[in-house]
């Protein structure tokens, strides 16, 4: 059986389908970000294909640590790209603060994503047919000149980000890609925690109820399928993938 | 003050040498906890790896949790006590306060419940001293003034959260192949959103940049930023990656958290524990 294939979908509500991540005022571009871990499950949890790559003109992420990167490289690029539109042309009357939050993530973003790139072709002794290409992206009805639009959109993937940092690390069984994991996981839940603060100031959703499991403390984790398959229904990007050798 | 020489002192001191103190404790389960663990581990989160323990430290799973536990006590102590204070000024400082606390309590009762799941004697809350000595009065007991007391509140907390992000981060090695990984990667996470915010309730940014520990903060909150501005990653200097912003020096270092080693982590929540 294949599994899922991230491509264009297009923008739509979530509905009957759980969401991982709540949010208030939802905006309506966000909303088909929060669909993982839904009920419908559409057997993107099943054991590997006999063929790991059933379907060779689409880029597999692979499996182990290379998987893991090459997964770690995608949602970089994605958040990079965002960040990337969204400072070439600000929102109008954002403040000085929103300005200031916004584009030191991108800077972070970009360094993220051009440092997976770099490490990866190391990784695989500069072999490119290992490496995740440059992805494309296409936003749809997102307005980038609408405040909400922007910052929900930015909190959706800031919260994405964490999950799947932290779904991903007991895939990882290097060491020193682990640590990398964790230095850049920390980073992406002071974004998260910045942005929720944005978007409801002086609340508590900083690390709010709907995103930090009440009774035990723990921020959400989650496996690659459950975000490929939320970043899928977004339809942000357009470059197809799969990631058959990641649970 | 000499804070360096301070915290050398009073881990060698109160901690190497001194009784049955947390260190002494983080050792003889650092080395017990390999076999204690590998019999007890059957059930709950304790699964055990089917790889070596062995770590450049010598902790292990255990010795990890046991340390992350000293560290949640502290912070949760640190909490309780300020929300009790009368210091903190209500709406978003107590509203902060009040989040954060709820969920270090709940990493108290998560790793304790943890540790015994897997067979092991949780630490001991240790006695805290939040005055370091008499460096700071965060609660005004001493009346140095609430302005002055909010003040250290903050700068304390900052110190705590951004310590937390760092220790939980430099034991994820000693956690590899453990079935704590995952959860502590989730706490790990919290600490970040935490730190986060305290920051930027002090009006800095959320992100730490160079080794800056930031305006306002006491010099003796140094050694929590020491390391932080790190530019090589996976043995690529990612200042190099690219000309212009977001390869700078500011932006690179702001861009991934520096881990803390074990001892480092000790030695800094050892300023606020009472030896015994």
């Amino acid at each position: 059986m294949e599994k899922s294939i991230v491509k264009v979908k297009p923008v739509k509500k979530a509905t009957n389908r759980r969401q991982f991540i709540k949010l208030g005022g939802m905006g309506v571009v966000g909303a088909s970000l929060l669909v993982a871990c839904s009920n419908d499950d559409n057997g993107m949890a099943m054991m590997p294909d006999p063929d790991p790559n059933p379907n060779p003109d689409i880029f597999d992420l692979g499996q182990g640590d290379l998987g893991v990167l090459n997964y770690a490289y995608a949602l970089e690029q994605l958040e990079a790209d965002f960040y990337t539109k969204v400072v070439n042309s600000f929102y109008g009357n954002i403040t000085d603060e929103e300005r200031q939050v916004l584009t030191d993530l991108y800077y972070h973003e970009v360094n993220h994503r051009d440092f997976f790139k770099t490490a990866i072709t190391a990784a695989v002794d500069g072999n490119t047919d290992l490496v995740l290409p440059t992805l494309e992206f296409d936003y749809g009805d997102l307005d980038f000149g609408n405040r909400e639009q922007v910052l929900t959109t930015a909190s959706v993937l800031e919260d994405t980000g964490v999950a799947a940092y932290n779904g991903a690390g007991r895939l990882i069984s290097d060491p020193g890609y682990l640590l990398l994991a964790g230095k850049i996981v920390s980073v992406e839940a002071r974004h998260a925690s910045a942005i929720r603060t944005l978007l409801n100031p002086g609340s508590a959703d900083f690390a709010g109820d709907d995103y930090v499991t009440t009774d035990n403390g723990l921020a959400a984790a989650l496996d690659p399928s459950a975000i490929l398959a939320a970043v899928g229904d977004t339809g942000f990007i357009t470059t197809p993938f799969t990631a058959n050798n990641l649970p | 003050m000499d804070i360096i020489k301070f915290l050398d002192g009073f881990t060698n001191e109160a901690l190497l040498e001194g009784k049955p103190s947390r260190r002494a404790m983080f050792g003889t389960l650092g080395s017990l906890g390999k076999k204690a663990v590998l019999g007890a581990i059957p059930f709950g989160l304790a699964t055990m790896p089917n790889k070596t323990f062995a770590q450049d430290s010598g902790t292990d799973p255990v010795g990890a949790l046991q340390l992350a536990l000293t560290l949640e006590y502290l912070e949760d102590e640190f909490y309780d006590l300020a929300l009790q204070s009368g210091v903190l000024p209500s709406g978003r400082p107590e509203t902060v306060y009040m989040q954060i606390s709820k969920h270090e309590q709940a990493h108290v009762d998560f790793l304790i419940a943890g540790l015994e799941g897997a067979g092991v004697t949780p630490v001991e809350k240790p006695t805290f001293d939040f005055t370091a000595g008499g460096a700071f009065d965060p609660f005004n007991e001493n009346g140095v003034g609430q302005e002055t007391a909010y003040a250290q509140l903050l700068a304390l907390a900052q110190a705590f959260e951004d310590t937390g992000v760092r220790a939980y981060k430099g034991q994820a090695g000693n956690l590899l192949g453990s079935d704590f990984l995952t959860p502590a990667l989730q706490i790990h996470a919290v600490e970040a959103m935490h730190a986060s915010e305290v920051r930027r309730l002090r009006g800095l940014k959320g992100w730490i940049t160079n080794n800056e520990r930031g305006a306002g903060m006491p010099e003796a909150t140094q050694a929590v930023y020491n390391g932080e501005e790190n530019v090589i990653q996976g043995g690529v200097d990612v200042t190099t990656l690219g000309n212009d912003a977001p390869f700078g020096m500011e932006a690179s270092t702001e861009a991934y958290d520096e881990p803390l080693s074990g001892d480092d982590a000790v030695a800094i929540a050892s300023l606020f524990i009472v030896s015994e």
